[in-house]
């Protein structure tokens, strides 16, 4: 009988998390958000499968108007417009993620280690944040772009690395209000070794923050990793990447109404990067009640 | 207040000295080698070598870093390895340019968002904080080039309200200038309003609750006039501070919005720039934006300082 009882109590953390999934279904905004992530997140996976044209094949057909047979158009080379959004989920959003899990794990070590060592590390570090800070990250990333040349995986570890100071100062901060508490003292006076205490005592007291400003950086990853593919700095051709879309066609605004190559890989980033804010501040206000 | 200034202008110089060296040090990681790059592959090594030497590229790269910002700070930007012609004049020329698009998205920016924050709180909760909040929020996230494409559907094709290029003809009055600059400062101004609009919303909201608020309310001061002298003076000094900060992806959006609109600016130099391998131009276009966003920090703490009376009063007390 007593351990069916102790069974039928989850454990707080459960409970826990069980009550932050509710307050998260609850919110409008986080389920609209979710729900258009998962759909670009589908497209990612079998985007290429369930297009209707092979998103590399070229025509003859060059710069048709949207219609029955292809429902928006197609670009220069005659390549079918819908079917290049549908595959195009697949670069930003493999990349964006993965240079955001490399930020977030570099960060969080840089942030734990400053915020609870303090000192001249901190000093030191902090300082050379802030001047990596004062430059526009674009210049920076285009600047190492330049120097290292561009493929997809220095592309991500570029974003990464730059976003990594910006997780950091968010973690930090998080630290130093989490190191003066009681239970920190405590596995000290046991003889805990620093780094068991950085990982295993504070860090899981700071997973709010962590989480929070994870999902803020993946659409603020795709920001710059558009920004910098429409300069000519990331995916490179042939890919159906979105930004790359419009970096290919937009001269051909100013020549004539070919709204079509454009609009649509446009709304496509626009409508993924929303949906992903929505979901971060359903998150956001959901942990920081 | 004096003292605090010049703690701002140490750190500044501190800071720019820092990103000094950070600038060198990846403009030297730049592949290749430079007299090979600006002669080209069929030149003889020997010419190459004289290359090197004249532009004193052989040299021991703390000598190179020691020569070229003692030139810098002496005004002597060196010349452009692409163009064989001093930097500064190209320089300025783009500088200015930028500068321009900057004013005119500043002087969008500023009003409409510190307006959309301030409207905000005051409607807590209603429908128009949902949609500026929201509006923001979304605006924000999208990438500069994408909203600028929508734009210039809209109000370029569509509408053909506006021009799509953002360069005026030459010699064209102020108010043409503007008009051009219109749909490119627009596109700045789309991304940086939710934030700063936030922050205008959070300071004000944070006035509204406060004791003295409370205190004139019921004092029975008018309405408009609480919102004025108690409310707004309070709540808009935060949201200056963060203008400044955001002076930092202004210049950055620059890169990509003068690409988008081919306009001749500082941006568009950085670019060409970094892909021509041109590192003397690089450099300095890199270390003229971080002076410029040092200064427009500067210039933020002054008035924020002349603004705040608990700065100003400091010496005094």
């Amino acid at each position: 009988m007593s351990s069916i009882a102790v069974e039928l109590v989850p454990a707080p953390a459960t409970v826990a998390r069980r009550e932050t999934l509710r307050a998260l279904l609850r919110s409008k905004t986080f389920l609209v958000g979710a729900l258009v992530v998962c759909w670009w997140v589908f497209c990612a996976i079998f985007g290429a499968t369930i297009a209707p044209r092979d998103p590399l094949a070229q025509s003859a057909n060059v710069l048709a108007v949207p219609s029955v047979h292809h429902l928006f158009g197609t670009d220069q080379l005659g390549r079918d417009v819908f079917s290049r959004v549908l595959a195009g989920a697949r670069s930003i959003l493999t990349i964006a993620p993965a240079a955001t899990a490399l930020a977030i794990a570099a960060g969080t070590a840089v942030g734990l280690l400053t915020g609870y060592r303090r000192g001249a590390v901190d000093d030191i570090v902090s300082r050379l944040i802030e001047a990596m800070l004062s430059l526009p990250l674009v210049v920076v990333a285009i600047v190492v772009a330049v120097a290292l040349g561009h493929s997809t995986l220095t592309l991500m570890v570029i974003v990464g690395v730059l976003f990594t100071p910006l997780i950091a100062r968010t973690v930090r901060a998080a630290v130093l209000a989490e190191r003066e508490l009681d239970y920190v003292a405590a596995a000290q006076l046991r003889g805990e070794h620093a780094p068991y205490i950085m990982f295993a005592e504070i860090l899981p007291n700071v997973m709010g923050p962590i989480i929070v400003e994870a999902t803020v950086r993946v659409g603020y990853a795709i920001f710059a990793i558009a920004g910098l593919t429409f300069l000519g700095f990331g995916v490179q051709e042939p890919s159906p990447d979105w930004a790359l879309q419009i970096s290919d066609n937009y001269s051909l605004l100013a020549a004539g109404s070919y709204w079509w190559t454009v609009l649509f890989p446009a709304l496509a980033i626009a409508s993924l990067v929303v949906a992903i804010n929505l979901v971060a501040d359903g998150i956001s206000q959901v942990l920081e009640r | 207040m004096a003292r605090f200034l010049l703690k701002r202008l140490a750190l500044a110089v501190i800071t720019l000295a820092l990103v000094s060296v950070i600038v060198f040090a990846i403009a030297q990681l730049l592949p290749g080698n430079v007299g090979r790059n600006v002669l080209g592959g069929f030149a003889t090594q020997q010419s190459v070598n004289h290359l090197n030497h004249q532009l004193g590229v052989d040299r021991p790269v703390y000598v190179q870093y020691a020569s070229w910002i003692s030139n810098f700070v002496q005004g002597n930007l060196g010349s452009s390895l692409e163009y064989r012609v001093a930097v500064w004049p190209l320089l300025s020329t783009s500088l200015l340019n930028s500068l321009k698009l900057a004013a005119v998205a500043f002087v969008l920016l500023v009003p409409l968002s510190i307006l959309g924050g301030v409207v905000a709180a005051l409607r807590r909760g209603r429908l128009a904080d949902r949609v500026i909040t929201l509006a923001g929020l979304s605006l924000t996230a999208i990438p500069e080039f994408v909203s600028a494409i929508v734009l210039i559907l809209v109000f370029g094709l569509a509408l053909k309200v506006l021009p799509v290029d953002a360069t005026a003809p030459p010699g064209a009055g102020f108010l043409t200038q503007v008009k051009y600059l219109l749909l490119p400062s627009l596109a700045l101004t789309m991304v940086l309003f939710g934030y700063i609009a936030r922050m205008a919303r959070a300071g004000t909201i944070e006035a509204l609750d406060a004791d003295y608020t409370r205190t004139a309310i019921l004092k029975g001061v008018r309405t408009r006039t609480v919102i004025r002298r108690h409310v707004l003076r309070n709540s808009l000094l935060p949201t200056i501070a963060v203008i400044a900060t955001q002076l930092g992806y202004l210049i950055g959006g620059l890169v990509v919005i003068e690409k988008l609109f081919n306009y001749n600016g500082i941006g568009q130099r950085i670019l060409t720039a970094a892909l021509n391998k041109d590192f003397t131009m690089l450099e300095s276009s890199v270390l003229v934006i971080a002076i410029v966003y040092l200064a427009a920090a500067l210039v933020a703490d002054v008035l924020y300082s002349v603004l705040n009376p608990r700065i100003r009063y400091a010496e005094a007390a």
